[in-house]
């Protein structure tokens, strides 16, 4: 029971990193009606930004906000540079820039921060908490990822700014029409997108290890977590994202081994995809032809 | 004579190679009711989208005295000129109370004496407040369309065919509903019809377009008039 119960709690922890992500890849997907396959690179390259600046002598926590403001602004800047122009592009050109920018990132980051796994510290130590159930990491991350995601989602529901980007998304004709300036809200949801990846790598970092390809695995969890709570709903995408951590946990645990886990991603993708597109809180777009 | 609203003036434009309006000049009055009659295809759809910036145009479009052709739709929007598009504009996937605030997103002012003002116009909004947007009826999409137009308080509302896709009774109901709202708001309106007898009911002004020209123009009551009009697009 007791190893039950540790399962599921660190499930909850690495679920709250997919559940980030998730969130990230359907902030793009609503505007850009594609899953931006670059946004684990996006992570992975912003946590290497936060290890030069600890290593340059920074405090964690400020190295932290200044990673996450810069992330902010890179990736603002990739939506004006690469896709503003593609606005009215067909779809093909923009999954080719989300292909081209994941393996620029990739590349760009093993030259520049080299291709070794590199440690990288965290803000809450490694001994247990609660009780052995977790680790000390493991709830600070926690934590970190749900402040992030209910802050995010306080935004968007609360704020004249966060209704604004949310109408840039679903609508930019209606949307300029009632005075919306929607490139700039366009631009600060892929800012905001890689800010919450960024928080994503620098909680995951820790615990598989910095490196070039990082968040490889993380964004394919991620991506079947927004398919299993549906690609068009950000709350969905959260909570897929944590039940995807949890089964994940489980299944690595007690059914398929840790080798096989990653298939359990791929199977979650395939069945969600076969039994219920949409995903468990999506909607069913039907278009006409 | 004081200067018009807005003017247009040797306005040409289209979507890419296709050109749909060939110079087009007309003129809307502060404070009254234009409209611009036409078959389909005619240009009144674009006419409107080249005022509100959508498309590429060259020619003048002169708005309260500041010439706005080269502006964004945001900043034009921003200038006072509220559009209610053809298809309605409704952001589907949004509450109608969202929908309503988006209308006022240009205003930092208190908007609940405005949003009870659209309430006693349109009181089916305010049952649906909290629905999604995209699950009204066609009428009532089309009612928040206007109701969203009007709470960013333009000096010009451009309406692109309000009777479009509606049963002929809903079409009775908006209109009348539409004669109240521009009597008791004071906005300048540009409508675009196909339906041209609904039309003329309540401009004081009309337009004839045919295939991207003015081909005729004079009061409403005058145009209703004409022997061509009556026979072409009264159908009596």
């Amino acid at each position: 029971m007791d190893g039950l119960l540790h399962q599921i709690f660190s499930g909850i922890a690495t679920g709250g990193i997919y559940a980030a992500v998730a969130l990230a890849l359907v902030m793009i997907y609503q505007s850009t009606h594609h899953v931006n396959f670059a946004q684990g690179e996006m992570a992975m390259f912003s946590t290497f930004i936060a290890l030069t600046l600890i290593q340059a002598g920074l405090s964690y926590w400020l190295a932290f906000v200044a990673t996450v403001a810069i992330s902010f602004v890179l990736g603002a800047l990739i939506q004006r540079v690469l896709l503003h122009p593609l606005a009215n592009a067909p779809v093909l050109a923009s999954v080719g820039v989300f292909i081209g920018l994941m393996l620029i990132l990739n590349a760009l980051a093993g030259w520049l921060f080299g291709t070794t796994l590199k440690t990288f510290p965290s803000p809450f130590g490694a001994g247990p908490a609660m009780g052995g159930y977790v680790s000390r990491h493991e709830l600070g991350s926690t934590s970190v990822t749900l402040l992030v995601l209910i802050s995010v989602w306080a935004f968007f529901r609360f704020t004249r700014l966060g209704l604004a980007m949310r109408a840039a998304a679903f609508n930019p004709a209606s949307s300029r029409l009632v005075g919306i300036p929607v490139a700039r809200m366009l631009a600060l949801g892929w800012g905001l997108a890689a800010a919450i990846g960024a928080v994503a790598g620098m909680m995951v970092a820790p615990v598989v290890f910095l490196d070039p390809n990082m968040m490889a695995g993380v964004l394919l969890y991620a991506f079947a977590g927004a398919l299993l709570g549906g690609i068009t709903s950000p709350l969905g995408a959260v909570i897929g994202g944590f039940l995807v951590g949890i089964i994940e946990n489980l299944a690595g645990a007690y059914v398929v081994g840790t080798e096989l886990k990653l298939a359990v991603a791929l199977v979650i993708i395939v069945a969600v995809l076969v039994l219920k597109p949409s995903g468990l809180f999506g909607r069913t777009v039907t278009s006409r032809v | 004579m004081t200067d018009p609203l807005l003017r247009v003036a040797g306005l040409h434009g289209g979507y890419g190679a296709t050109k749909v309006l060939h110079g087009i000049d007309f003129a809307v009055d502060e404070g009254g009711v234009t409209t611009l009659l036409g078959a389909n295809g005619a240009g009144k759809t674009t006419t409107l989208r080249a005022i509100s910036g959508m498309i590429r145009t060259t020619g003048e479009i002169v708005f309260a005295g500041r010439p706005i052709a080269r502006l964004p739709t945001e900043a034009i929007a921003a200038a006072g000129i509220a559009h209610v598009p053809d298809g309605r504009g409704t952001f589907s996937e949004l509450t109608v109370e969202e929908n309503l605030r988006l209308g006022a997103w240009r205003r930092r002012d208190d908007i609940r004496p405005d949003l009870e003002r659209m309430f006693g116009y349109f009181p089916r909004l305010r049952q649906r407040l909290r629905q999604q947007a995209g699950t009204l009826s066609g009428g009532e999409q089309q009612m928040l369309a206007i109701a969203r137009a009007l709470l960013l308080r333009p000096k010009l509302l451009l309406l692109d065919e309000p009777s479009f896709g509606l049963a002929p009774l809903i079409v009775r109901d908006i209109f009348a509903i539409l004669r109240t709202v521009i009597a008791q708001e004071g906005t300048s309106v540009l409508v675009v019809e196909q339906n041209a007898s609904l039309a003329l009911a309540i401009a004081d002004r009309a337009y004839l377009l045919e295939t991207g020209r003015i081909v005729l123009s004079g009061p409403a009551a005058e145009i209703g008039r004409d022997e061509a009009v009556r026979r072409s697009y009264l159908g009596y």
